[in-house]
């Protein structure tokens, strides 16, 4: 095929052969250029429909609704990308979010309060990830368990919400960095800059070229001398860290206050979107950045359908339609790949 | 002794036997069966008769996972099948009429069990991960459930139709010998025929027993399907308990219960080697430990840190370092006396 077009020199055939190499040497990212595609598509049409959508402020508030969820999305990929999954992050979220505001509303300093949220945070990260490589227990299983014990101790701590007094809390959400109309509060550059640290570790470190190995294939990873057990331990560590991070965000963002029943059923909305995103749920594939796409793709959705003020229940489908679309792409580039590989 | 020890269904049994002394013991109503009127009360009825859903799911959750697989929607489906039946009820001029009650169960189970054949197609055919195929349908089964019922919640009153979770037939609950027909049905399906011996060499080695001449996309199709048939009877069941279809609540979180009672019961989610006995053993250990929450008068709401020590402790007890643990601790008791030792299987996983 690319004999041919290079053997008849045309014009337009040198910029087919520059198109067809790009999308071999790139073939990794073309879920998320999808994914991005998707989400410019969705932006433009939802612009022509009400006219008044792609507005400073909406688009604003589309990152900053989604904040927390966009660090959980960031967190699960490190887990998603050594091939386990982490189902616990929306309960690890509501636990860290109640717990801190506990420690808050009795008077513990904000300064030893948050970093003992990550901490929590971690630490449920921690024996996931403990179960999942000493115990050989199945990522699913593990963080099932995760999934209970968070929503438990998030309803042990209190059946009923806590309301935060420290300013530095409010401090997180009510204050507005503008430009023009454009706007972001530190719960969103706190989102971009985990987006970014996370695309950085995974690009240019030895931790993140590792975690890409063990998903790609964890007995070669393991045979190349690879610590492969440390690695995937802290993903997991890494997931649950998040999740503490995203009840700070969330507890800021829910006007300081935390609900024991928050994130529910997050879980699968954020697995949603890190498949979206293009990130491959048997590991090995997929970028941070991509799953804040997937993120804000489902976000997307959400503002169309209230700006239509449809029912709830389309969301939903819309929702799977969209899942269903991507993971048969990303099927279909699998079997080309691994059939010219 | 030691043979008592090794079978696949002493722990799990011995689970089930210790929280229903740990009950009576903590309450002395638990144990206590009143009659009245013909019928048998008691928290045990209650724990057998509130299973039924649970059992249809678990024994369609014990086949999809026997084939390596998984089904996250068979919560969605319930919600669906739950639906279609109320709202063709609700519909209809005559509901309590027994022909409309039956065509309203009977559309249900085919709208689930065409549901349970999409699952399959996208696992068995595309060859999409089970746990991504089925986890479109867990997110968009509720959206179309609503569509359905049109964002209500329908109720309709019913006597056929409310006689199917809450009838006797003499003292045994109707639910309960729904559930007894499926397990018995999947049963001699499973062990009667090849059909139990080809799920498990498809779970063991897809690869493997394709070669062999097994017809492994035809069985993982199957189990999806009877997954999706079997949720359906649940759902309309779950429907019939509360006369009402709630898109929202029905078969709430039940994928992640049916999923656990499967694991205790000794089925490993690495497919392969299934137990349906042990299923219904650990139905009936979730749901005893449901009532156990109840009886020790701990709040609902805190169950879930219960369900987590139990998930932990039972996979812990499954895990092949705690066996070698246990193995090595045997040896030193006995004084050194060599025993096979189990090998690690890490690098194969």
């Amino acid at each position: 095929m690319t004999t041919t077009t290079q053997a008849i020199v045309k014009p337009g055939s040198t910029a087919k052969a520059t198109m067809s190499s790009f999308v071999t040497r790139h073939a990794t990212w073309l879920p998320t250029f999808a994914a991005i595609a998707i989400l410019v598509v969705l932006l433009v049409g939802a612009q022509v429909r009400f006219g008044n959508f792609l507005t400073p402020g909406n688009m604003s508030a589309l990152l900053l609704d989604n904040a927390s969820v966009i660090v959980l999305a960031a967190g699960t990929t490190f887990v998603i990308l050594t091939a386990g999954i982490d189902l616990s992050v929306g309960s690890v979220m509501a636990f860290t979010g109640i717990f801190g505001a506990k420690l808050m509303s009795d008077g513990v300093p904000t300064a030893i309060a948050i970093p003992i949220m990550f901490a929590c945070g971690a630490a449920i990260g921690l024996l996931i990830g403990v179960l999942v490589q000493y115990f050989n227990v199945q990522p699913f299983i593990a963080s099932l368990a995760g999934l209970f014990l968070g929503r438990g101790l998030a309803f042990v701590v209190s059946l009923n919400s806590i309301r935060v007094e420290n300013k530095e809390i409010g401090w997180l959400q009510s204050t507005r960095i503008g430009l023009g109309d454009w706007y972001i509060t530190p719960t969103g550059i706190i989102a971009i800059l985990v987006v970014v640290i996370g695309a950085l570790v995974l690009q240019y470190t030895r931790f993140g070229r590792t975690i890409y190995a063990v998903g790609g294939s964890e007995s070669s990873a393991r045979l190349m001398g690879l610590r492969v057990s440390r690695t995937k331990i802290l993903a997991y560590v890494i997931s649950g860290f998040c999740g503490g991070l995203a009840g700070l965000l969330l507890t800021a963002y829910s006007g300081s206050s935390a609900y024991p029943r928050a994130g529910i059923g997050t879980e699968l909305d954020v697995i949603a979107a890190v498949v979206i995103g293009g990130t491959l749920l048997t590991g090995g594939r997929g970028y941070v950045v991509g799953s804040l796409i997937g993120v804000l793709v489902l976000g997307c959705i959400n503002t169309i359908i209230s700006f239509m003020g449809a029912e709830q229940s389309w969301n939903r489908i819309i929702v799977g339609a969209l899942l269903l679309l991507f993971i048969v792409l990303q099927r279909a580039i699998v079997s080309r790949s691994s059939r010219t590989g | 002794m030691m043979k008592l020890l090794r079978h696949h269904l002493f722990w799990p049994l011995m689970a089930l036997v210790v929280l229903l002394v740990v009950n009576s013991v903590a309450n002395e109503n638990f144990a206590r069966l009143t009659f009245r009127n013909g019928h048998v009360y008691g928290a045990l009825v209650d724990i057998i008769r509130q299973s039924a859903p649970l059992m249809l799911v678990a024994l369609g959750m014990t086949l999809v996972i026997a084939t390596r697989g998984i089904d996250l929607s068979v919560g969605a489906i319930m919600a669906v099948s739950g639906a279609v039946a109320m709202t063709i009820l609700h519909d209809s001029d005559h509901p309590a009429a027994m022909s409309t009650v039956l065509v309203a169960i009977v559309v249900a189970l085919a709208v689930s069990l065409v549901l349970g054949v999409w699952n399959g197609l996208l696992v068995s055919v595309l060859g999409i991960q089970p746990i991504v195929a089925t986890l479109v349908l867990m997110l968009a089964g509720r959206g179309v459930a609503l569509l359905i019922t049109g964002g209500r919640i329908t109720t309709v009153v019913s006597a056929p139709y409310k006689f199917v979770a809450s009838g006797y037939i003499s003292f045994v609950p109707f639910a309960f010998l729904i559930g007894l027909v499926a397990i018995v049905v999947v049963g001699l399906l499973e062990r009667r025929t090849a059909l139990g011996v080809l799920t498990e060499a498809v779970g063991i080695n897809p690869e493997a027993s394709r070669l062999a001449g097994v017809r492994s996309r035809g069985i993982v199709w199957g189990a999806y399907t009877a997954s999706g048939l079997l949720a359906g009877i649940a759902g309309v069941i779950y429907a019939s308990n509360t006369m009402a279809a709630d898109s929202n609540s029905a078969g709430y979180l039940i994928e992640l219960y049916a999923i656990l009672a499967v694991v205790l019961g000794g089925t490993s989610l690495m497919g392969g080697k299934f137990s349906i006995a042990g299923t219904v053993i650990g139905v009936f250990i979730v749901q005893t430990l449901d009532s156990t929450i109840l009886f020790l008068g701990v709040p609902s709401a805190k169950s879930p840190v219960f369900f987590a020590g139990v998930v932990i402790l039972v996979v812990l007890v499954q895990s092949p370092r705690v066996h070698r643990w246990f193995g090595s601790m045997v040896r030193a008791i006995r004084g050194g006396r060599l025993a096979p030792t189990k090998g690690a299987k890490e690098v194969a996983a």
